[in-house]
């Protein structure tokens, strides 16, 4: 009996070395899940003050060259929008730290390893490109840019992590790269985008990656 | 016929001296004590795998310094990578055997 599982136990073993060694696979789908969660939080928040707004001024006027120029107002919101997505980001990267950080100590990988860093530098070059361009947007005015750009630089960001990670998340980036493309012609709609990209997609991914990975381990 | 069983490698009848083979080949290189967090064995445990496999010039090792603390690595060498693929050819093998 044992003498004919040896081989695949062996080939089981290799496979389980080389992945721990090479890639950070400590990643919770729960994770994914809170990530989720608060992005679509945010993205309510968002859309309760946007349309609060609406109801008591027009957002836009037309100056006398016909050019669309921002009411003074408008930059409030604006900078209400900035500090939602700020506390957004800071709520989702904190609860998707501590879900990760418990799972790296129930398979005993260390969090801050030699995958580890290898991911959040593959992760955060691309986002930080992405981030700047972004800014830069914001400056000359290019609202509508930044719910599909943010999109698609974080996909981009996904689909390099893939190799240093769990595989499957090179989907998760796929699917947010097409979505922001899909946005760039739907301008008008950023913030639903917003909500099903960085929302739905990763409470969905969360979901299948926790019942692929994670429950598995938990019945043993 | 040939029994693929002949062609297992004896060196790599232990888990660790596999593992240790395993976690070579998908890094350029890999220090002491990262190789032992992995492969959760003590220094002389890991001491003494690391030792038959150099011995069957497997691995080469690199003995530098990080400021005053040593700091060891290994790399696999082209014995190591074949010997190890011929290995897992043999397993590849036994399994489609049994089935």
């Amino acid at each position: 009996m044992d003498y004919q599982n040896q081989p695949l136990e062996d080939i089981r073993h290799i496979k389980n070395m080389m992945e721990r060694s090479s890639r950070f696979i400590s990643l919770s789908g729960l994770s994914g899940i809170s990530a989720g969660l608060c992005a679509l939080a945010g993205a309510w928040l968002a859309h309760s003050k946007i349309s609060l707004y609406n109801f008591e001024h027009s957002t836009l006027f037309n100056d006398d060259r016909g050019t669309y120029v921002f009411k003074d107002g408008v930059y409030l919101l604006i900078n209400q929008l900035l500090l939602i997505a700020a506390l957004t980001f800071t709520a989702a990267f904190v609860t998707s730290f501590v879900f990760t950080y418990l799972r790296s100590k129930k398979t005993g990988i260390p969090l801050w390893g030699k995958a580890s860093i290898r991911l959040f530098w593959n992760t955060v070059i691309p986002l930080v490109a992405g981030g700047v361009f972004l800014l830069k947007c914001l400056q000359l005015g290019g609202y509508e840019l930044i719910a599909p750009g943010s999109l698609i630089f974080y996909g981009l960001a996904l689909i390099n992590a893939s190799k240093y990670t769990l595989g499957e998340i090179r989907y998760l980036g796929y699917c947010q790269v097409i979505l922001g493309i899909i946005n760039l012609w739907m301008t008008g709609y950023g913030l639903y985008f917003w909500a099903a990209g960085f929302g739905l997609l990763h409470i969905i991914y969360g979901i299948l990656m926790w019942v692929k990975y994670e429950r598995v381990i938990n019945n043993e | 016929m040939n029994n693929p069983i002949e062609n297992l490698n004896k060196i790599f009848d232990s888990r660790v001296r596999l593992g240790i083979m395993s976690t070579l080949m998908v890094n350029d290189e890999i220090n002491f004590n990262d190789l032992k967090q992995l492969i959760d064995v003590t220094d002389g445990n890991l001491a003494s795998h690391m030792k038959s496999l150099e011995d069957s010039s497997y691995v080469k090792v690199n003995k530098g310094f990080i400021g005053r603390k040593t700091n060891t690595t290994y790399a696999v060498t082209k014995a190591g990578q074949k010997a190890f693929q011929q290995h897992v050819a043999a397993l590849e093998q036994m399994i489609k055997n049994i089935k």
